[in-house]
C-alpha cells in the first residue's frame, strides 16, 4: 500500500516539474524563432522570470522525495546514467547563469550570445528529458546487485546492451521537444500581447500536427521496445482512460487554441503532460527501472523501498509541506497573472 | 589517480565552489530584513532603496547557488551510490525536505520580493524579505542535519542487508551535534554577509560618493559583525569545538597537531605537522593553552593521534591542522578588526578613519576563505569516515562510475565554474558600481533599440 501511494506521489512530482519548468523550457526554445524585437524580448522573459526558478524547485523536490522514498533506485540510476545526469547539470547551470545575465548586461552582441545559451541549453534539456524517460521505458542492463553503467551510445540500437541515446530513446527526446515547445507556445499566447501573441499561437498549429504523429509513433515504439509495458492495462481495463485522456487533451488544445482561449488551452496542454507521464509509469508499475538483459533483476518497487517509519513520517510531512508549496505557488502565480509586463521593472 | 579520490575531489571541489553564494544569501537574507524593517518603521526611501540594492546582490549570488547546488543533490546518487543506498532512508529524508519546506517558500517570496513590488502593499512586500530569510535559514538547517548525521549518527538501525533506517524521525532533526554546528555555521554566514555590506560601504565612502547609503551600509554591517565576529567564537565555535573533541577525539587531535598525549597540553599557534617524525616542525606554542579551552582546567590530559591506531587518523592530516587554523586565525582577526570598528563607529569617527575603511574593505573575501576552512575541518576531521565509525569514504563512492569518467566530469565541472566565477565578478562589481539609485527606467532602454 504505501509502496502503491510513494510510487505515484514521485510520479506527482514529476509531472508537477514537466508541467511548469515545461513551460520555460519550451519558451526558452520558442524565443530564438518567434520574437522579433527587444521589447518582445523584453515580454518574453518577463513572462517566466518570477517563476523559473521556483519551478526548477520541483526537479529538486521530486529528487529529494526518490532519494529517500526508494534509496536504490536514487543510487543504480544516477550512478548509472552518470553521464547524461551531469551533461544536464551543465545544461541548467548554462540556461539558469544566462537567463539571469541577460537581466545585466546592456551589450548588444553579448545579450546575443546570451539568448542563443538560453534556447540552445532550453532545447537540448528538453531532448534529454525525453529520452531520459525513454531509457528508463526501456530498461538497462541491471547487474544482480542493482547497478548498471550506460555509455551515451553504442550503435543506436535498443537491445540488450544499449546506450543513453538509440532510435527509441531519441524519439522519446524529440516526443518532449515538441510538447514542451508547443507547451512554451500556449503560455506565451497566454501571458504576452499583440504580434508576438499572434505568432505563438499560429505556431500552435504546426506544432501540434508535429505532436500528434510523434504521439502515435513512440506509443507504437514502446510496445516494441517493451511489449511488458501493456500488461497492467489489459489487467484493468479501466485504464485506458489514460490514452484517451492523451487523445481528448489533444483535440483540446487544439480546440482552444482555435478559439482564442489561451488559459484553456494551456491548461488542456498541462493535462495532455499529464496524461502522457501517467500512462509511462502505470506501464512500468510496480517496476521502477526494468532489466534489458532479460535476466529478471528488474528494480521493483518492493525491492527499492524504504522502511515503513521513514515512509509514515515522509507521508506526514510530506503532505504539509507539498499543500503548503501549492499554496505559494497558486500565490504567486495569481500575483503574476495577466498579460506579462515588458517595461517591469525587474531587479 | 584512483576512483576514490575523484569522487572525493568532484564533490570537494563542487561543494565548496557552491557554498560561496549561500553564505552570503544565507546572511545578506538577515540583514535586508533589517534594512527592511528600518524602511517600513520610517518610511525612509533610502533604507528602502538600500534593501532593494541588496536585493539585487542577493538574486545574483541565489542564482549561482541555485545552479550551482542542484549538482550536490545529484551527486549523492551520481558519484556515491553505494552510500546513498545505505543510508538513503535516513538523509534522504532532511535533503527532500529542503526542497519541499524551504526552496518553494524561498523561490516564492523571491519572485515576489524581486518582481512583484508594484504588485503587492509595503507590508506585503516586507513579509516576502522575511519569507525569504526563513526559507534561506530552514534551508541551511536541513542540510546541516543532514551532515551532522553523517558527522555524529544518532537514531539509527541497521539492517541485516547492512542498509540504515532512522528510529526516530524527531532525534534526527534534533542532533545535538545539528544543532551547534547550525548555529557556529549560520553565524558564519552573518559574518560574511555583513563584512560584505561593511565593505561596499566602505568602498563607497573611500571612493567620495554616495555618502548616505555608505553610512547605512557600515552601520548595519559593523554592528552585525562585532555581533556575528564574537558569536561565532563564542559560544558557538567553543562548543562545537568540545563536542569534536568529546566525539572525534582523533579529529581534534589532528586539528590541533597533538601527536602525543599529553597532560597540560599547548596549542600550537603556527608549524607545519610532519606526519614522518610524528611532530610539529617550527612550532609556535602556548603552553596549557589546549587543556584549558577544550576541559577548562590547564591540567587536564588531551589525547594525542598516539592513542588511535593509523588507518583512524584523519587522511588529510596536514590540511586538516592548515583548514582550522586558518579559520582560527581569522576568526581572531574578525573580532579584533569589528570591535575596533564599532568603537569608531560609537565615537562617531568611522566614516572618516580612512585606515578602518581600508581595513574592512580588504578584508571582505577573509570570511569566505573562514567559512570554507570550517567546513574543510568538519569534513576532513570526519575522515576516514563517511558515516562517522559506521561507513569508510572507500566504502561509500559510485563503484561503476570509473575514476575516468570522474575526471571527465571533474574537469567540465572546473572550466563551467572558472567561467561562472569570472561571470559572476563581473556582474557584482556592475551592480556595485551602479549603486543603489534606480535604475534607468526600462522604457528607455526599450525605446533605444
Amino acid at each position: 500500500m504505501m509502496g502503491f501511494l510513494w510510487f505515484w506521489l514521485v510520479a506527482v512530482m514529476i509531472v508537477g516539474y514537466v508541467v511548469l519548468d515545461g513551460f520555460d523550457l519550451g519558451v526558452g526554445v520558442l524565443h530564438l524563432f518567434l520574437v522579433r524585437t527587444e521589447t518582445e524580448r523584453r515580454a518574453t522573459l518577463a513572462s517566466i522570470g518570477p517563476v523559473w526558478d521556483g519551478n526548477e524547485v520541483w526537479l529538486l523536490a521530486g529528487g529529494g522525495t526518490l532519494y529517500f522514498a526508494f534509496p536504490l533506485l536514487y543510487a543504480s540510476a544516477f550512478s548509472g546514467f552518470y553521464l547524461p545526469l551531469m551533461i544536464v547539470l551543465w545544461l541548467l547551470i548554462l540556461r539558469g547563469v544566462s537567463l539571469e545575465l541577460r537581466n545585466h548586461i546592456d551589450v548588444g552582441v553579448w545579450r546575443a550570445l546570451l539568448d542563443g545559451v538560453f534556447g540552445f541549453a532550453s532545447a537540448l534539456l528538453t531532448i534529454f528529458y525525453g529520452a531520459a524517460l525513454a531509457n528508463v521505458l526501456r530498461g538497462v542492463p541491471l547487474n544482480a546487485d542493482g547497478y548498471f553503467f550506460l555509455p551515451l551510445w553504442t550503435n543506436w540500437q535498443p537491445g540488450v546492451l544499449p546506450g543513453i541515446l538509440d532510435w527509441y530513446t531519441v524519439i522519446g527526446g524529440l516526443v518532449a521537444l515538441v510538447a514542451l515547445t508547443l507547451h512554451g507556445a500556449l503560455w506565451l499566447s497566454l501571458k504576452t500581447s499583440g504580434d508576438l501573441e499572434q505568432r505563438a499561437r499560429t505556431v500552435v498549429s504546426p506544432l501540434w500536427l508535429i505532436l500528434i504523429a510523434l504521439t502515435v509513433v513512440s506509443l507504437f515504439a514502446t510496445i516494441a521496445v517493451r511489449p511488458a509495458s501493456l500488461d497492467n492495462y489489459f489487467r484493468y481495463p479501466v485504464t485506458f482512460i489514460v490514452p484517451v485522456g492523451v487523445v481528448a487533451s489533444l483535440a483540446a488544445i487544439r480546440l482552444w487554441n482555435r478559439k482564442r482561449q489561451p488559459l484553456k488551452a494551456f491548461l488542456a496542454s498541462c493535462l495532455y503532460l499529464f496524461f502522457m507521464l501517467a500512462g509511462a509509469c502505470w506501464g512500468l508499475y510496480p517496476v521502477l527501472l526494468p532489466d534489458s538483459t532479460g535476466a529478471a533483476n528488474d528494480i521493483t518497487l518492493a525491492r527499492a523501498i524504504s522502511g515503513p517509519h521513514t515512509l509514515a513520517v515522509g507521508l506526514a510531512w510530506w503532505l504539509v509541506g507539498m499543500a503548503l508549496a501549492v499554496g505559494y505557488v497558486v500565490f504567486v502565480y495569481s500575483r503574476f497573472k495577466g498579460k506579462a509586463d515588458a517595461h517591469a521593472e525587474g531587479h | 589517480m584512483t576512483a576514490e579520490i575523484i569522487h572525493r575531489l568532484h564533490f570537494a571541489f563542487t561543494i565548496t565552489f557552491h557554498y560561496l553564494f549561500p553564505q552570503l544569501t544565507m546572511g545578506l537574507a538577515l540583514l535586508i530584513m533589517v534594512l527592511k524593517t528600518v524602511a517600513l518603521r520610517t518610511g525612509s526611501e533610502t533604507w528602502d532603496r538600500a534593501a532593494r540594492f541588496w536585493g539585487r546582490i542577493f538574486a545574483i549570488n541565489f542564482v549561482f547557488g541555485v545552479v550551482t547546488g542542484i549538482p550536490m543533490e545529484f551527486e549523492f546518487g551520481t558519484n556515491w551510490a553505494r552510500f546513498s543506498r545505505l543510508s538513503g532512508g535516513v538523509i534522504g529524508q532532511p535533503l527532500a525536505m529542503e526542497g519541499v519546506f524551504s526552496f518553494f517558500l524561498e523561490s516564492a517570496f523571491l519572485g515576489l520580493f524581486l518582481y512583484g513590488e508594484k504588485r503587492i502593499s509595503k507590508l506585503m512586500h516586507w513579509f516576502s524579505a522575511v519569507m525569504v530569510f526563513l526559507g534561506s535559514w530552514i534551508s541551511g538547517f536541513f542540510i546541516i542535519v543532514t551532515d551532522a548525521w553523517m558527522q555524529h549518527p544518532v537514531s539509527y538501525t541497521r539492517m541485516p542487508d547492512g542498509h540504515f533506517e532512522v528510529i526516530s524521525f524527531w532525534q534526527l532533526l534534533m542532533n545535538p551535534w545539528g544543532l551547534l554546528q547550525y548555529m557556529h555555521n549560520m553565524t558564519g554566514a552573518v559574518v560574511t554577509g555583513s563584512f560584505v555590506m561593511a565593505a561596499v560601504g566602505a568602498f563607497y565612502l573611500l571612493d567620495g560618493r554616495r555618502e548616505d547609503y555608505a553610512r547605512i551600509f557600515l552601520k548595519v554591517g559593523v554592528i552585525a559583525g562585532v555581533i556575528s565576529s564574537v558569536l561565532i567564537i563564542f559560544p558557538t565555535g567553543d562548543l562545537a569545538g568540545k563536542y569534536v573533541a568529546q566525539y572525534q577525539p582523533a579529529a581534534i587531535a589532528a586539528m590541533e597537531g597533538l601527536f602525543k598525549t599529553e597532560t597540560g597540553a599547548g596549542i600550537v599557534l603556527m608549524g607545519q605537522p610532519n606526519e614522518e617524525t610524528g611532530q610539529i616542525d617550527n612550532p609556535i606554542v602556548v603552553n596549557d593553552v589546549l587543556s584549558f579551552l577544550i576541559y577548562g582546567t590547564t591540567k587536564a590530559e588531551v589525547k594525542g593521534l598516539d592513542q588511535f591506531p593509523q588507518d583512524q587518523w584523519p587522511t588529510a592530516l596536514p590540511l586538516l591542522f592548515y583548514a582550522y587554523h586558518i579559520m582560527a586565525g581569522l576568526g581572531t582577526w574578525f573580532v579584533l578588526l569589528m570591535v575596533v570598528a564599532t568603537l569608531l563607529l560609537w565615537r562617531g569617527r568611522l566614516f572618516t578613519s580612512r585606515w578602518a575603511l581600508w581595513a574592512l574593505l580588504l578584508s571582505f573575501p577573509l570570511p569566505y576563505i573562514a567559512n570554507t576552512a570550517g567546513w574543510m575541518t568538519a569534513e576532513l576531521g570526519r575522515q576516514p569516515w563517511l558515516i562517522y565509525g559506521l561507513m569508510r569514504t572507500s566504502e561509500g563512492f559510485s563503484s561503476t562510475v570509473s575514476a575516468s569518467n570522474g575526471l571527465f566530469t571533474l574537469l567540465g565541472f572546473m572550466g563551467l565554474y572558472a567561467l561562472l566565477g569570472l561571470l559572476f565578478t563581473v556582474l557584482i562589481y556592475r551592480e556595485i558600481d551602479h549603486g543603489p539609485e534606480p535604475k534607468k527606467p526600462a522604457t528607455e532602454a526599450a525605446a533605444a533599440d
